[in-house]
């Protein structure tokens, strides 16, 4: 079994929010992602299952957001958004992207060969006024530099 | 412009601006209680009659959108909230919910009690993991409070808010793919009509508002119509179909300013007065070039139209597509416009959900052509390409499903039709900015 019961657990505590089941399928994505950094096949079938539609209905869904990570790409224990959008653009986001880049011998979308950052580039994170900024897993940091995007990441993954 | 008072950020930087509490003690859920005295049709009346234009984009009026749902109709009904705020430059929406989330859960409430539905679904951006955990908070004392859940305040009301998060993809804020994303599929925005009022989510009706719209209907209950209506601007007496621009609305501004922000104002400040007085001005001493009136897909005003009003016909009168999210973006005059088209296009080729070909096609080659600029290899002719491409995407001429491609196609056009000498310079000049970090990513969208 790919899903712990606790995660299912936590997959059927979203059923009575939603008329359809099928509504549940980006909450239990989210849930499986979070715990696994990928979404493996296995789990697709067991969720699948649960939401009692079929796998593909599921990775038709998980594919079109490139957000989910299949299992032959995990994701590393940190995942860190930088945004290239344009006022980020305009302050410098994309120099401090390929900073990253070259510091953690990562290109977009990759992860360093020790598993503990993933490097993503991000589009508009809506903090703008705090450009550039940064998402660390789901929490935003503005005025960045490369130096404080570091000491963030070592201090998040202690 | 006289100073205002902010109404709708006026609990920002409180100390208690997220509790319950901290928001009753300001006389927070007053108006929900005047609401509630009230029969659900005469609350509609009054947001219809305030004007209330939607600001989430497209500037319709949120109380006639509530009456285009069907009469007496017996199944459930639900209210979308749309907090999917991912054009880029705005970020209005994140404060809304971070600093003052019980204005929001309040204007919630109203508008489902007006339309007679007792089922709100938030859906929110996966970045604003913040707004996520405050809004989580403050539904939960909601419902400790009664304020949530059956029979709220013994008038017979009942409302559940269910939070569901999204997974990074601009698309999932136009309202019909927002509505798929929440059923669990792809986020394709589906043909209309019928329009979500009359089949909707789970093929109910809906209503659909942005966050910034349901905060202001809190504020129409409290202080009146005739409050409302005397803020911003009244309809242009010589076009008839106008509506005006009422009320106060929240205008980001970042980019190449001292200091970059998110300002309350009358609707219809202009750019310039924007700019300099609540900005900071120019960083750098320096001027602007270019300024984006409205999130990107508005297109661009440039340095001679720094006295366009900010209100729903400036921009549209300066070739502009709109007000939009009314999120300004200044760009300096040490830049090169060809690298902001070229951000702008990329956008919206990574964003592009793929259904319409001159979408797919459009925004892909936008990108396209402008990388091979930047690669020192564009021609003149270049330029005429992009127009013709502009030209031919999007539904003002009738080849897409939504708006995301008009969206698309009004930066090229502003940019190329306004600077254009700046993009021929740079051709013949052979220039490169491709970085080597952009050439990386650049299969990637
Ligand atoms: C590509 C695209 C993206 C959109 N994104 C958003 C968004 O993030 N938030 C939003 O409120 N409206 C967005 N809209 C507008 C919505 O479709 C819809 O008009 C709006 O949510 C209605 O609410 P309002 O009338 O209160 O503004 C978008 C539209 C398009 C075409
Ligand atoms: S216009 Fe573009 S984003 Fe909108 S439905 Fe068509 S392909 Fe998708
Ligand atoms: S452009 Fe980077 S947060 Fe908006």
């Amino acid at each position: 079994m790919a899903l712990s019961e606790q995660i299912r657990e936590r997959i059927r505590a979203e059923f009575p929010k939603y008329p359809d089941r099928r509504a549940v399928t980006l909450p239990a994505l989210h849930i499986v992602h979070d715990e696994l950094r990928s979404v493996p096949f296995a789990a697709i079938e067991e969720i699948a299952e649960l939401l009692e539609i079929h796998p593909a209905e599921i990775h038709d869904t998980m594919s079109f957001y490139q957000f989910f990570r299949e299992e032959d790409r995990p994701l590393g224990r940190q995942r860190v958004w930088v945004c290239r959008s344009i006022s980020c653009m305009l302050r410098g986001g994309e120099e401090l992207l390929e900073t990253l880049s070259h510091k953690w011998r990562v290109a977009p979308g990759g992860t360093t060969a020790d598993g503990r950052v993933s490097l993503e580039y991000a589009e508009c994170l809506g903090a703008c006024e705090g450009a550039p900024c940064i998402l660390v897993n789901d929490e935003c940091h503005t005025n960045m530099t490369a130096e404080s995007t570091v000491a963030i990441v070592n201090d998040t993954s202690s | 412009m006289p100073h205002f008072e902010p109404v709708l950020l006026a609990r920002v930087a409180k100390e208690s601006s997220q509790s319950l509490d901290g928001y009753r003690a300001d006389g927070g859920y007053a108006a929900l209680d005047k609401a509630l005295g009230m029969a659900p049709a005469d609350v509609t009346t009054k947001v219809k009659d305030s004007v209330l234009r939607g600001r989430g984009g497209a500037g319709f009026p949120a109380g006639l959108k509530w009456t285009f749902l069907p009469k007496d109709h017996p199944g459930p009904i639900y209210l979308c909230i749309n907090a999917d705020e991912s054009e880029p430059g705005t970020f209005n929406n994140r404060i809304l919910m971070e600093e003052d989330p019980h204005q929001l859960i309040e204007g919630i409430a109203i508008a489902c009690y007006a339309i007679r539905s007792s089922k709100a679904y938030l859906y929110l951006r996966y970045e604003y993991g913040r707004s996520y955990r405050v809004l989580d908070a403050a539904i939960k004392e909601c419902y400790a409070a009664g304020l949530l859940g059956t029979n709220i305040k013994g008038s017979g009301f009942d409302l559940d808010i269910v939070l569901h998060r999204g997974a990074a993809a601009y698309i999932c804020g136009e309202e019909t793919g927002l509505i798929e994303s929440l059923e669990g599929k792809r986020a394709w925005p589906r043909i209309k009509p019928p329009f979500p009022a009359i089949e909707g989510l789970f093929r109910k009706p809906t209503i659909v508002n942005n966050v910034e719209t349901l905060c202001c209907v809190v504020h129409i209950l409290n202080r009146g119509v005739e409050w409302f209506k005397s803020i911003g601007v009244p309809p242009d007496a010589s076009n008839p179909r106008d509506l005006g621009s009422f009320g106060p609305k929240l205008y980001c501004i970042s980019g190449h300013v001292n200091e970059p922000g998110c300002v309350e104002l009358p609707l219809g400040v202009s750019t310039r007065e924007l700019i300099d007085e609540h900005a900071g001005g120019v960083w750098k001493d320096r001027q602007a070039k270019a300024i984006v009136p409205g999130g990107i897909s508005m297109g661009f005003l440039s340095a001679d139209e720094l006295d366009t009003p900010l209100d729903f016909n400036g921009p549209l009168k300066a070739g502009c597509l709109g007000l939009g999210t009314a999120a300004v973006v200044v760009v300096d005059d040490q830049t090169s416009m060809v690298d902001v088209l070229y951000n702008c296009c990329r956008f919206m080729s990574h964003e592009s959900c793929g259904q319409c070909t001159p979408c797919r096609e459009g925004t892909a080659w936008s990108t396209k052509i402008l990388e091979r600029i930047r690669s020192g290899h564009g021609k003149v002719e270049d330029l005429d390409t992009l127009l013709e491409v502009a030209e031919s995407m999007g539904i003002i001429p009738g080849t897409t499903i939504c708006g995301l491609s008009d969206g698309a196609a009004w930066p090229v056009k502003n940019a190329i039709r306004k600077f254009r000498p700046e993009f021929e310079e740079y051709i013949r000049a052979g220039r490169r900015t491709m970085t080597p970090a952009q050439e990386l990513m650049a299969g990637a969208h």
